[in-house]
């Protein structure tokens, strides 16, 4: 079983030369950074609003506000996971402002350790995503990923689909180690779980439902 | 090492994070227990796929359209800053 690791791994030191140069009033240092982390921004704030409208707003307030406030980061952690959370803020802002009935948290403990045993043990067929359109497939993980709790959804798309480290995650959320931890296992689960339900090898091989 | 054993160290089994005699335990264990053998690779499998979709992906045409915007708003506050009164 082959390790899966984090996918940003980049050199901190250039992150950091672009940083001070962007603090120093460089604003196509600013503009690299920028560059450099939007389609990640814009993933994890989607994840949060479930909205592209609002993933659009709430990646300009992101970026804004880190360029506002670019002194106070005190480059003891990376850059991105600063920048990671304060989009996720803004992202949970705009949502109590759309919604404010409906109160996101990160922190919610909505679940038993039960709802994440495993159920389902038929095995997936050797490659389950060919079995859909590119289309169909991103529908099916869309739909999937949207039915977590928004606490276990963050942390497996930070943790899993961004690459950012458990400490990283934790930063970025505000949680502790051990939540990542649990929540990062429990997401995982649940996610498997729904899915065997698309990707089950067909028993009967004849290609119907 | 039993299946509830085997849960609780698939998150680091699979993030390559455990020390090796935990590792070696738990690989006997999937050697013989078929179900966790299939909840192991099912687990890695959804985080691949994950890992590998274009859900939410940015089209380049509205990137560039955010990005000029991004910048435009940090110029005016570069300009405001510079000009203005000195916010607290």
């Amino acid at each position: 079983m082959g390790n899966i690791q984090p996918k940003l791994s980049e050199a901190v030191s250039e992150e950091l030369m672009l940083v001070r140069a962007a603090k120093a009033g460089e604003m196509r240092a600013f503009e690299e950074l920028v560059k450099r982390y939007d389609r990640n921004v814009f993933r994890i704030v989607q994840h949060i609003t479930q909205n592209r409208e609002d993933a659009e707003d709430v990646v300009q307030d992101a970026f804004l506000k880190a360029y506002r406030n670019l002194e106070q980061f005190q480059e003891q952690s990376k850059f991105y996971t600063w920048l990671v959370r304060i989009a996720v803020n803004e992202a949970l802002m705009k949502l109590r402002r759309r919604r404010p009935e409906r109160m996101i948290s990160l922190d919610q403990e909505v679940e038993t350790e039960e709802d994440s045993m495993p159920r389902e043990v038929a095995d997936w067929s050797p490659n389950p995503e060919q079995q859909y359109t590119q289309a169909e497939l991103r529908d099916i993980l869309g739909r999937t990923i949207q039915g977590l709790p928004a606490g276990f959804r963050m942390v497996f798309v930070l943790r899993d689909v961004e690459g950012l480290s458990t400490e990283e995650t934790a930063e970025a959320l505000g949680l502790s180690i051990p939540a990542v931890k649990s929540r990062l296992l429990r997401a995982r689960l649940q996610l498997r779980e729904r899915l065997s339900k698309y990707f089950n090898r067909q028993k009967d091989g004849d290609g119907n439902q | 090492m039993n299946c509830s054993d085997f849960l609780k160290e698939l998150t680091d089994y699979l993030d390559g994070s455990l020390d090796e005699r935990t590792k070696e335990e738990l690989e006997e264990h999937l050697a013989w227990c078929h179900n966790c053998f299939v909840i192991c690779n099912t687990t890695q499998k959804t985080i691949e796929i994950y890992r590998d979709s274009e859900i939410y992906e940015l089209p380049e045409d509205l990137r560039s359209r955010l990005r000029s915007a991004i910048m435009q708003k940090c110029e005016a506050s570069k300009r405001a800053k510079s000009s203005g009164p000195e916010e607290v």
